[in-house]
């Protein structure tokens, strides 16, 4: 088989860099390895929220500059802002409806309740300019009941410590009683599902009704629309007071939606997306590779003139560790990593971990190396690089995203 | 010591992380509340059934072996495996004479062509309808696909084997029972367009089902006893004969070159890489440029291409869309992966008729939307779904190949 580009991984910068370089004129195919980590999205994109050292970031436009020049954002470098404004605009194209702004992080709400500054948020969430904003404010929190995904009294003890009222209820309706009969499989996307019904949506919507009338605020588990967000906008439109829609724990419904989105626009712009299949093999020359074999194809080489890695982070797969060290599992491509295995952790589980800041050592332009041979054709992207630590800084999806638009503006035919 | 080599299993069970992506999109989820869900049913099961087998649960039946929780899953587990090995190794639930007829399609198969006339009349009458449906079980909302008079097999030795051996070069088709007792269309679209660009077609030694519906109905066995005559006359072919193993149901092709080892314990590594499909076996060489089709000119036809559930789990409908594509009056839509719902012999069984069709809502709404002259695709219970629920043909790509090449042109390009 013979494309422009293959990329390896089907995740946010995968499928952000395949629908670029698609729209470019590019041939590309996707490998992807099973679905992607988006399937655990929070609804919200970071760029950058805090600095390694642990300053907090309000404007990342502002901040980037004070970045370590190995961190994938220096490498983007004066071209930062238009490549945040191109991101958000690959996503509203997409129909994948974000607001936000890259000079002013606002915050969004997370599963417990708690906030954290963010980038981009799916409009159907709800982001507040500060965490103070709910003070005071009667917030009525509903369940659905049986759904084990959502941590009611968390969220309402940290709605009550920054200042709000909260009354928890849970809800029920014939449809969701049905589902419930395998209360394993009581979970997000199964009630999106249910909720995907206009008759039972509307059923929810006259019990919220009905329960909200002395509140300022109802707030919901985000357990609405896998294939659009009309059911949220329904919901935010029928009932007279606002409406919060909180993540819940994994999978994520919005995610989802993401993920099928690009992926929809990806084919529709004439990519081929191939799922549940991996990489096994590569024909690697003087600094170029040729060619990729995959378990599916077997014999059949995937030929292109460019290959990117975008295979993610440990989670992924993208790198293994081992005791001796880390390494990158598809071309045995350069890892920076220390190998003194000491370093790697921090006691405190919540702190910054060294691990997380591993990935694979790229040129300037994010081209990888082999035994320190910079690999011509061969870029990598997202979390598979080094430089950083998406969790700590809260910069995982801007990174995904920016390095998989600088790249593919880079790449020549 | 290493502690690992013990609790290593062949599926990767233990690399599940409960993440339960797999029961996103599993397609019984939504319809069939009865079913406890890929991950429930697969590796968390597995744990519980590992310490005592009294833990299974007969719903595991309400799978349908569609292996779209493997495609989804992100690290590489082999939950259908799982459940089907589970079902394998634990259920107690006999087949029923109706599991036994919808499973048997050689002995039923060979019956049938030989009174084809009167069964298919018969079958489709609506009191036999009915009576299949209380007393069989078998949804009376399903027609069943009419039986050929003539058997693909007994076509093949009266009209064109003599001429094969003529060939410069051969393969070996595993032709199936669709095309054997009920479609044997496709095998002669087949051998056309084989012949057209000099190969020679032969029939396996001995070829039996190749187990799926046996698999599925719990009827392990007679299932393990047909793959070894299967894989016994294929190696044959391939190590003796020299000959590639074709077929052109992604279904059957997924059965032997997966389903053996991993259901049925019957290894296949020396031969697995010379079985494939049809449509990849003609890609391979247009790619090489081995050989090359010329087509006849024709009107603009607009196809939609659904990709079955084992042509998504082997990955290969790539081949069979490129295919598709290389027809110059061939305009492809390539409709969104989903499962049809019928899952082989599944949606024919009264107590799966509404999730069947429940599963296979969407797709059939796509179709519509589409609007194409007819569908495509590589599978054959696909195809009578598709034909049952929309009011679209379906055609298989080998057939559309078959109606628009040149022969006379092609013959001469690769001569």
């Amino acid at each position: 088989m013979k494309f422009d580009t293959v990329i390896i991984g089907g995740g946010l910068a995968g499928l952000a860099c395949g629908i670029r370089l698609q729209n470019r004129g590019f041939k590309c195919a996707i490998v992807s390895a099973g679905q992607s980590a988006l399937h655990f999205s929070s609804g919200s994109f970071d760029l950058l929220n805090e600095l390694p050292d642990g300053t907090a970031v309000a404007n990342p436009e502002k901040a980037i500059h004070l970045l370590d020049k190995k961190h994938p954002y220096a490498k983007i470098g004066d071209k930062f802002p238009v490549y945040t404004q191109e991101a958000k605009q690959l996503l509203l194209d997409a129909g994948i409806e974000v607001q936000g702004d890259s000079k002013r992080n606002s915050y969004r709400i997370t599963p417990m309740g708690t906030t954290m500054p963010t980038w981009l948020t799916l409009t159907d969430f709800t982001t507040l300019e500060t965490p103070n904003e709910v003070i005071g404010k009667k917030i009525l929190l509903v369940n659905i009941a049986g759904f084990l995904d959502f941590n009611t009294k968390f969220v309402a003890d940290a709605f009550e410590t920054n200042g709000a009222e909260c009354k928890i209820i849970s809800v029920s309706l014939p449809e969701f009683e049905k589902l419930r009969q395998s209360p394993t499989e009581m979970r997000s996307a199964n009630i999106a599902r249910v909720l995907e019904n206009e008759n039972t949506l509307n059923a929810l919507v006259a019990k919220l009704k009905e329960a909200s009338k002395s509140f300022d605020t109802v707030a919901l588990p985000a357990v609405f629309g896998l294939s659009s967000n009309d059911p949220v906008k329904k919901i935010k439109q029928l009932l007279d007071i606002p409406v919060h829609i909180i993540p819940t724990m994994p999978p994520s419904v919005a995610g989802i939606r993401t993920q099928k989105r690009l992926r929809r626009v990806f084919e529709l712009a004439g990519g081929f997306y191939m799922l549940g299949d991996s990489v096994v093999n590569a024909e690697i020359g003087d600094g170029k590779i040729y060619n990729v074999y995959t378990v599916n194809h077997g014999d059949i080489a995937l030929y292109a003139d460019n290959f990117i890695l975008a295979s993610g982070s440990f989670f992924s797969n993208g790198l293994c560790a081992s005791m001796d060290g880390v390494t990158e599992p598809v071309f045995g491509a350069d890892v920076d990593f220390d190998p003194n295995r000491n370093t790697w952790y921090n006691a405190s589980v919540f702190g910054a971990q060294r691990y997380r800041t591993f990935g694979v050592a790229t040129d300037d332009q994010f081209r990888i190396k082999i035994n320190g041979k910079v690999q011509d054709n061969v870029y990598a992207i997202g979390s598979v690089l080094s430089g950083f630590d998406a969790l700590q800084e809260g910069c995982g999806a801007g990174v995904s995203l920016l390095t998989a638009l600088y790249v593919a503006d880079h790449l020549k035919k | 010591m290493n502690m690992q080599q013990y609790n290593i299993s062949d599926n990767n069970f233990e690399q599940c992380i409960k993440c339960t992506v797999c029961t996103v999109y599993c397609p019984v989820v939504p319809v069939n509340p009865n079913y406890p869900g890929p991950k429930q049913a697969g590796p968390d099961g597995e744990r519980l059934r590992l310490k005592r087998g009294e833990f299974f649960d007969e719903a595991l039946k309400y799978c349908l072996n569609c292996k779209r929780c493997e495609v989804a899953c992100p690290s590489n587990v082999r939950i259908g495996d799982i459940i089907q090995l589970a079902r394998i190794k634990y259920s107690k639930s006999k087949p029923s004479l109706r599991d036994m007829i919808l499973a048997n399609t050689d002995i039923v198969g060979t019956m049938s062509s030989t009174f084809a006339p009167i069964v298919n009349t018969t079958v489709a009458l609506k009191p036999v309808k009915k009576v299949m449906d209380s007393v069989l079980k078998i949804d009376q909302h399903r027609t069943f696909p009419k039986y050929a008079g003539q058997t693909f097999v007994s076509w093949f030795k009266k009209e064109a084997q003599a001429k094969q051996d003529l060939f410069p070069k051969h393969i070996s088709f595993f032709h199936g029972c669709y095309i054997n007792y009920n479609y044997p269309q496709l095998g002669k679209d087949l051998v056309k367009v084989l012949n057209a660009i000099g190969y020679g077609v032969h029939l396996l030694e001995k070829e039996k089902c190749c187990g799926v519906a046996l698999i599925s109905n719990g009827l392990i066995n007679q299932a393990k006893k047909q793959a070894k005559i299967n894989i016994n006359s294929i190696r044959k072919s391939i190590n003796e004969e020299k000959r590639p193993v074709i077929a052109a149901s992604s279904t059957c092709t997924f059965t032997i070159r997966d389903e053996y080892p991993h259901l049925l314990e019957i290894e296949n590594d020396d031969v697995r890489n010379s079985i494939e499909l049809a449509t990849r076996f003609i890609y391979r060489l247009i790619e090489s440029g081995k050989v090359k089709l010329k087509f006849r000119d024709a009107a603009p036809v607009k196809v939609a291409y659904h990709t079955p559930c084992h042509m998504e789990k082997l990955g290969w409908g790539y081949y069979s869309i490129e295919l598709l594509r290389h027809i110059p009056n061939v305009e492809l839509v390539v409709l969104d992966s989903q499962c049809c719902g019928i899952g082989g012999t599944y949606g024919f069984k009264k107590e799966n008729y509404k999730t069947s069709q429940g599963i296979g809502a969407s797709l059939f709404r796509q179709i519509e939307t589409v609007d194409p002259q007819f569908v495509a695709t590589d599978c054959e219970t696909c195809k009578w779904q598709i034909e049952m629920s929309t009011p679209y043909k379906v055609k298989h790509p080998i057939s559309i190949l078959a109606e628009y090449i040149d022969v006379e042109k092609t013959i001469n390009l690769n001569k």
